[in-house]
């Protein structure tokens, strides 16, 4: 077991404000949200910061929970309880502004997909932002996910920042999917 | 015909729908998971007042916050508008309303109106 306080000080150091590892459900995320928004009410950041900040972390925990219930709802292999955990963080650090971390398991089969998704939204300005996402939205279906292909375009028009995301090899069937948003 | 209301929580916003004003009001925060569950009421309301609604209809959305998963509920949403303005039984409008600075909502006010075949109104809150 790692040392409480070794652990203690490295979420100072990263500046870490709140830390979850787990199953993400829709009650954890109320939660998540309403802590978060109480937090904001006290900070002293200006009220367009707040909201953006508020606005992206929405849609970044949703595109957690929207991964994690592909995978549960998967037939094709029973998940276990492990690949049903995800990890998130949020940081503020006084230089670094805000910072959104995510992690979770996806399918190994699907990396392709999502990198080429991510990388093409990497190389747009944030007119082309713009102009693809209104296509998307008046073009595509919505899954019964309820995920329509707009959060990581969102993410990345909103945090006016590149998309900085890892992939790690867990399992043959399994990759560990890392993402980080910075808002400033 | 009866109204709809729907109060607000956490995560879905005030709906206040009167049919014979023929007044439409989404209000609030609408971040809800799974979007479609929360809109299908009002999707069901939007096809039984297309049967005989007000002469004019005026859509009021003033929310704070709403995700991508709502993103394209809302745009259903104004396609039955579209539908009922089509009709001609009713002069449909739209006002779009957004807080002092917050670029990110009009600039979302701004993508609807490109998108949906409606006269759009963007204004500030005061």
């Amino acid at each position: 077991m790692t040392d409480l306080y070794t652990l203690y000080q490295n979420m100072v150091r990263d500046d870490i404000i709140l830390s979850f590892k787990g199953d993400i459900t829709q009650d954890l995320l109320t939660s998540v949200y309403q802590i978060m928004e109480s937090h904001l009410d006290t900070s002293l950041e200006e009220p367009r910061r707040k909201k953006k900040l508020y606005h992206i972390l929405v849609e970044c925990l949703q595109n957690v929970y929207h991964h994690m219930e592909a995978l549960k709802n998967d037939t094709k292999n029973t998940v276990d309880e492990e690949t049903n955990s995800a990890i998130f963080m949020i940081a503020r650090g006084d230089e670094t502004g805000y910072r959104i971390l995510t992690g979770n398991h996806i399918r190994t089969a699907n990396v392709d997909d999502l990198r080429n998704k991510i990388d093409k939204i990497n190389a747009m300005t944030h007119d082309e932002l713009r102009v693809f996402y209104r296509q998307q939205l008046s073009a595509t279906e919505l899954s019964d996910k309820g995920g329509a292909g707009l959060g990581m375009i969102d993410i990345a028009r909103k945090s006016g920042h590149k998309i900085d995301y890892s992939f790690q090899p867990v399992t043959d069937t399994f990759s560990f999917f890392s993402l980080i948003v910075n808002i400033n | 015909m009866e109204n709809l209301i729907i109060e607000p929580s956490v995560k879905t916003p005030t709906i206040n729908f009167y049919a014979d004003k023929g007044i439409l009001e989404i209000k609030g925060k609408s971040i809800p998971e799974n979007s479609i569950e929360f809109y299908r009421p009002v999707y069901e309301w939007l096809d039984k007042y297309a049967q005989s609604p007000a002469t004019a209809t005026n859509i009021i959305v003033q929310l704070e916050y709403f995700n991508t998963s709502s993103s394209k509920c809302l745009l259903d949403v104004f396609r039955k508008l579209e539908i009922l303005q089509g009709y001609g039984k009713s002069t449909v409008t739209v006002t779009w309303m957004y807080e002092e600075e917050d670029e990110d909502m009009m600039e979302a006010g701004e993508d609807y109106q490109t998108i949906v075949k409606l006269p759009f109104t963007i204004t500030k809150m005061v």
